[in-house]
């Protein structure tokens, strides 16, 4: 805003400091000074002062004003000093009245500026923070209910939506330090450019915090590559969808859950940020069930699937960790699932029989007789993972073993073999065939500390020919 | 009165509708692409597409896609609509 020349004061009614500092003011004005009085509550105080009426804030937010009272002096339209709250021997250095708070206090602190109270900032940035937000606006009339007509205009997941205002869409944004314009990935089927702010409005209606943001823009980014193939995974008549698995130091600083439950329902980051990337891949792509989504049954894993690996009390190095990024690096794995299949096996008490469980449940994936074109990932938990400990296996080891475990004569797997019409090609009757190709079979550790169980969330079409799960650093 | 105010969601797209090419009324005289999008078996159903129609007269050319759960790479959708007149895409198993 454009201030005078001499001086502005900023103050609210309501703040002792204020009120302490009337008498200095009006001794400013009386030396003659050019004093401009903005208030931020009480039009009428200070009473005598002919204050500006600042009630909507609006030159307190442009001048970026703190704390009242804060004094500016402007010469040639620019501020030279700046004082917050009351210390009478800077208060007359500045305006170089000697005895300026003659009776008054040496010191007293200020208040917080009305622009600062809880949501204002929001409301302030949407309301005279300039333009820099570029999505369309849909006004709704007074009688609309909002959900409904989210919902109507096809945004909607089927679950209702937290409604996307300028408000809360600024207030995401300023969980990341990227421009709300740049592109983060272009996001199949219809192959749309989406920015940070497309990104910021559907976790906003997904219920991210802006906390959030980050690991949303990361988990966009890695499902947008040719590797992982969303279009792809999208558009496949099979069940599965994007499974987003986070590491580093950043899932529990967002308080995600990688313990009891972390599959399931009640942790907010879980939640939405799994969420937030299939509203994108919706609105931005143009990604919808019996559009481009064909999907025979789909999942419940997509309307959202998203964990942490707990990575403190595994044995093993972290899914990212083993895929190529630095120890400590938060890090976000797309994974192409089909869904849950929990594994039970509460007497192994032995790495070698473990992990012929392991095997033996690893082989049904898609089906028993279909092997190299399904991937899967096997999410061990803590109970479990602390037989690995114990007898000194490390993932490698417990990997190589599954390895030989999971090769079978394709005798038994070829068409027609065990009364089964499907199965591999006759030509490969010979061979000895590895359920899952180089690479294919990721392991995690997550769950809670009761229950000898494992998890295992089935892939789907391996590789070059669907989906390569890929590994992002989450970038701040 | 008061209105709310949100931010749309979506790409924002006005997608252009295309018109499709008439189809036409005969085969003769064109050039037919049998494009096989790597799926299983779409070869069984496209090689007798092709003795059915080269034993007629027809022009044939095969193309085929690198996976079925990509889409077309430009270049093949490019190749295939300069050099055919119409096209048969095999899309199961």
């Amino acid at each position: 805003m454009d201030l005078p020349d001499g001086y502005t004061v900023f103050v609210k009614a309501t703040c002792p400091t204020c009120q302490t500092v009337v008498p200095a003011l009006t001794r400013l004005r009386e030396q003659g000074a050019d004093l401009t009085v903005i208030t931020q509550d009480d039009p009428g105080f200070p009473a005598g002062l002919h204050p500006l009426d600042d009630t909507e804030l609006r030159r307190s937010y442009e001048a970026g004003v703190e704390i009242v009272p804060t004094l500016l002096r402007v010469e040639g339209g620019r501020v030279t000093d700046t004082l917050c709250g009351w210390l009478r021997a800077d208060w007359e250095r500045v305006t170089g009245v000697a005895g300026l708070g003659e009776g008054l206090p040496e010191h007293s602190a200020g208040c917080g500026s009305r622009t600062l109270d809880p949501g204002m900032p929001e409301r302030l940035a949407a309301r005279y923070g300039g333009d820099i937000l570029r999505s369309r606006r849909v006004e709704l009339g007074e009688l609309e209910d909002v959900f409904e007509a989210m919902d109507q205009r096809g945004w909607s997941d089927g679950l209702p939506l937290v409604p996307p205002t300028r408000e809360r869409v600024l207030r995401m944004l300023e969980g990341t330090s990227r421009d709300p314009s740049e592109v983060v990935a272009v996001v199949p089927p219809d192959l749309v450019e989406c920015t940070v702010e497309k990104v910021a409005i559907n976790a906003v209606m997904a219920g991210c915090r802006p906390d959030y943001l980050p690991v949303v823009l990361t988990a966009v980014e890695a499902a947008c590559t040719d590797e992982f193939n969303v279009h792809g995974l999208l558009a496949t008549t099979w069940a599965a969808g994007p499974v987003v698995v986070v590491n580093g130091p950043i899932a529990e600083r967002i308080g995600m859950n990688s313990g009891g439950n972390a599959l399931g329902q009640g942790n907010r980051a879980n939640a939405t940020i799994g969420r937030a990337l299939q509203l994108v891949v919706r609105n931005v792509g143009g990604g919808r069930p019996g559009g481009v989504d064909r999907a025979a049954h789909g999942n419940p894993g997509k309307y959202t699937f998203c964990f942490a690996e707990a990575e403190r009390s595994s044995p093993w190095e972290a899914l990212a960790v083993e895929r190529g990024l630095p120890a400590g690096t938060s890090a976000v794995t797309l994974f192409a699932g089909s869904g849950v299949q929990p594994l039970s096996d509460q007497l192994s008490r032995t790495p070698e029989s473990l992990a012929r469980s392991y095997a033996a449940c690893l082989q049904v994936v898609a089906h028993p007789k279909l092997v190299l074109t399904w991937d899967a990932m096997l999410v061990v938990s803590p109970e479990h993972a602390r037989v690995f400990r114990e007898a000194g296996w490390s993932k490698a080891r417990l990997r190589e073993e599954l390895d030989g475990l999971l090769r079978r004569p394709g005798a038994e797997l070829v068409r027609g073999a065990g009364g089964i019409a499907e199965g591999v090609p006759e030509s490969l009757a010979g061979a000895e065939l590895p359920k899952f190709r180089p690479g294919g079979l990721l392991i995690v550790h997550a769950g809670g500390t009761a229950g000898l169980f494992a998890a295992i969330i089935g892939g789907w079409a391996s590789g070059a020919v669907g989906s390569e799960p890929v590994t992002r650093e989450v970038r701040e | 009165m008061t209105t709310i105010e949100l931010l749309d969601p979506t790409s924002e797209r006005q997608p252009v509708t295309r018109e499709r090419v008439a189809r036409p009324a005969t085969l003769e005289g064109l050039t037919v692409g049998l494009l096989d999008i790597s799926k299983p078996r779409g070869d069984v159903f496209l090689d007798r597409l092709e003795e059915l129609l080269s034993s007629r007269g027809v022009e044939v050319l095969r193309y085929r896609k690198p996976t079925f759960t990509k889409p077309a790479p430009a270049d093949l959708r490019y190749e295939i609509s300069v050099r055919c007149d119409a096209v048969v895409e095999a899309l199961a198993d």
